[in-house]
């Protein structure tokens, strides 16, 4: 039997690496459907999860995958899914289900050119907004982006501990390049990761209310067949799980389900600096287009420029003090991803009558190059330069 | 949309306790099904093949898509689900794998199970996956008003149909048993007893098991068809044969002659759980047990 955690040195790629931390984090169940470029995290669970006791089945889409992994958590099991555009889109419905019933699940959203079937073995980063916005009514997640494979295994066990945490769905929002590169990932002692579980219901099972509030604003969960009995739905409830049909029940529902994460940005909201301390241009950007960043900041502080980097680990809830902090100090924020600008639209937003905003992004299908975005920096620093 | 029932005496009404009592969350009744409703009868058949299976109670599940019959899982005292429109199947799918102990019952109407969920449906079935899906065939939406469904007669007349149904419906049967279903039975709401032999026998088998009940609408189906809610029910008395093992090919609900009722197929084939665990995991004593 191959051991739970594979601690060691390991050349893998991002997608089996996301794979390796769902195990490391105690996934147990996952529910996929094949899709370029997120196949392989399919594959290594397969391959992986029965020999730690878990259960990989392949469902016949990728509505039914995202309905089984919120059944497989419903049960008390940690479970994911993965997947790419086409089928992000599939699961948006069954997104919301396991907002509004605060069901703890991890979706990986290995992202590819779009629209529709776009480019399919071809990177892009233009699912951010979907990630936040893409399923019906007003509801908050959380959504992370990792840029290496060693990220992608971290920042997948950080999703299982923060969906387990909040009670939230929690995505992975990585990338083709992130996704199918090979790379070092150093995997530590399985007691030198930090893996957290929901809290449990406990006490009186006549008196457990499945969606009263606990600590942090979220409520203890029970999993079916524990005895407690709960009901739960994807109609509006009250504390008891029962559909109650006005507006005031819909108010304290929603504002709670917002309240939990908001409450907890200091928890939630990741990003790591480099070069901040002196930087008058600041780069923000999250996932692949980090490493373009990285090797851009470099070229660009050889010319003389003082240009540092802010990474997004986590996107949504948007890490809005990081940037706010640094708003009223730099010359211009650059936000750097493969889209037409949706994540510096957040940027603009915070900086606004602050600092300027670029965006060095293009369409999907290839990386940014680090002389775009040197380039950018060269825009930004001229008098008058274009926003 | 389904009238709410009026309020009536929540109070004993000269009963003390009714056998069911137990299985049902009182504290959310009245209900909201319409009177003449097929939806009551064929839940409290459910409930009383439920409690006569001997299934421990505490890890019995219920899970409901969406429209009148998902509101089932809303009033069952057991662990229940009411999930998203057409996906209580690949939801009760990621429970029963998650945790082999529970035995879950899927219980959701025709629109739900065979317009937008006949996929799940289909996958299901052909997985042999542990469950008991129990089907309310009313033949129409009746939550959003009487519209056609893939279960609705040819050129019966629902809101979408106003000149009369241009399409063929289902034989949800020969469906089930073509997809892989191990258990295939269909009764109507006049057949309670028969119903709740049928629904005790699926609790306590491995594999994939399905249930047709025939059920009134008399609000949407019945109103529209000129089917008063007694006809309806005379029908599945006198228009009914009861031929168990009949052959799936010979059940279509809606042609000419009676319609076939009966447990028709209750076969022995290695359930997906069995399977996964034989293949995947052997280092696990035999789990999914009942
Ligand atoms: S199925 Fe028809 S009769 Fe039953 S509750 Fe719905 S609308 Fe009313």
């Amino acid at each position: 039997m191959p051991p739970v955690v594979l601690t060691g040195e390991h050349y893998m790629t991002g997608d089996e690496a996301i794979a390796e931390g769902a195990i490391a984090a105690g996934c147990r169940f996952f529910g996929g459907y094949p899709i370029t470029p997120a196949t392989e995290v399919a594959e290594r669970m397969a391959h992986r999860l029965p020999g730690v006791g878990g259960v990989f089945i392949q469902m016949e889409d990728e509505i039914a995958a995202m309905a089984s992994i919120i059944g497989a958590s419903c049960a008390g099991v940690k479970a994911m899914t993965s997947t790419s555009g086409p089928g992000f889109s599939l699961m948006m419905e069954n997104l919301g289900l396991a907002a509004i019933t605060e069901t703890p699940c991890v979706v990986v959203n290995v992202q590819r050119a779009g629209p529709s079937t776009g480019l399919p073995t071809q990177g892009a980063q233009g699912d951010m907004m979907q990630a936040r916005w893409g399923s019906h009514g007003d509801y908050s997640l959380i959504a992370l982006a990792p840029s290496t494979a060693q990220e992608a295994f971290h920042e997948t066990i950080r999703a299982f501990n923060l969906a387990e945490k909040y009670r939230v769905p929690v995505l992975v929002m990585t990338d083709e390049v992130v996704g199918h590169m090979s790379e070092r990932v150093v995997i530590p002692e399985a007691s030198k990761l930090n893996v957290i579980e929901r809290v449990k219901a406990r006490g009186r099972k006549d008196r457990y209310r499945p969606f009263e509030p606990g600590e942090n604003g979220v409520p203890p969960m029970a999993a079916a067949g524990e005895g407690y009995c709960v009901h739960v739905t994807g109609l509006t409830h009250d504390e008891r799980g029962y559909p109650v049909m006005t507006a005031e029940c819909q108010e304290s529902m929603q504002t709670r389900l917002f309240a939990k994460i908001e409450r907890n940005l200091d928890d939630i909201a990741l990003t790591r600096g480099f070069f901040l301390d002196d930087a008058e241009i600041v780069l923000v950007s999250y996932g692949v287009s980090v490493r373009t960043c990285r090797a851009a900041m470099e070229e660009a502080r050889a010319l003389g420029y003082k240009v540092g980097l802010l990474q997004l680990l986590t996107v949504w809830p948007f890490p809005e003090e990081a940037v706010r902090a640094l708003a009223g100090r730099v010359k211009a924020f650059i936000t750097v991803e493969i889209n037409l600008g949706q994540i510096s639209l957040e940027v603009e937003r915070l900086a606004a009558g602050l600092a300027p905003c670029f965006l060095a992004g293009h369409c999907g299908g290839t990386l940014i190059s680090p002389d775009a975005v040197v380039e950018a920096v060269k825009r930004a620093l001229k008098p008058g330069g274009k926003q | 949309m389904a009238q709410t029932a009026k309020k009536q005496d929540q109070t004993t009404g000269g009963f003390e306790h009714h056998p069911l009592d137990d299985l049902l969350r009182t504290d959310r009744i009245p209900h909201i099904w319409c009177p003449g409703c097929g939806i009551g009868p064929t839940f409290s058949a459910t409930l009383r093949g439920i409690l006569a299976s001997g299934v421990d109670l505490g890890s019995t599940v219920m899970v409901s898509g969406i429209g009148c019959s998902g509101r089932a899982a809303g009033y069952v005292k057991l662990d229940s689900y009411h999930t998203t429109h057409g996906r209580a199947i690949p939801f009760a799918t990621g429970m029963k794998l998650a945790n082999p102990k529970l035995n879950v019952v899927v219980f959701s109407g025709d629109g739900d199970l065979f317009a937008i969920g006949g996929n799940h449906f289909i996958h299901a079935a052909r997985r042999n996956m542990d469950l008991t899906v129990i089907c309310v065939n009313n033949l129409n939406y009746g939550m959003t008003g009487g519209q056609a469904a893939a279960t609705t007669p040819h050129m019966a007349k629902t809101t979408t149909t106003p000149k009369g149904n241009p399409e063929r419906p289902f034989n949800l049967p020969l469906l089930a048993f073509a997809a892989g279903a191990t258990f295939v039975a269909r009764w109507t709401v006049l057949h309670g007893r028969d119903l709740m032999e049928s629904v005790q026998a699926a609790m306590t088998r491995r594999g994939f098991s399905f249930i047709e009940v025939l059920a009134p609408c008399p609000i949407n189906y019945g109103r529209r068809n000129k089917e008063l809610p007694l006809v309806t029910l005379r029908n599945y008395q006198v228009n009914t044969i009861i031929k168990n093992e009949a052959s799936p090919a010979e059940l279509a609900a809606s042609g000419s002659g009676p319609i076939v009722l009966g447990r028709f197929v209750d076969e022995n084939r290695e359930s997906f759980l069995s399977q996964y665990d034989k293949t995947y995991r052997p280092q696990l004593a035999p789990a999914g047990k009942e």
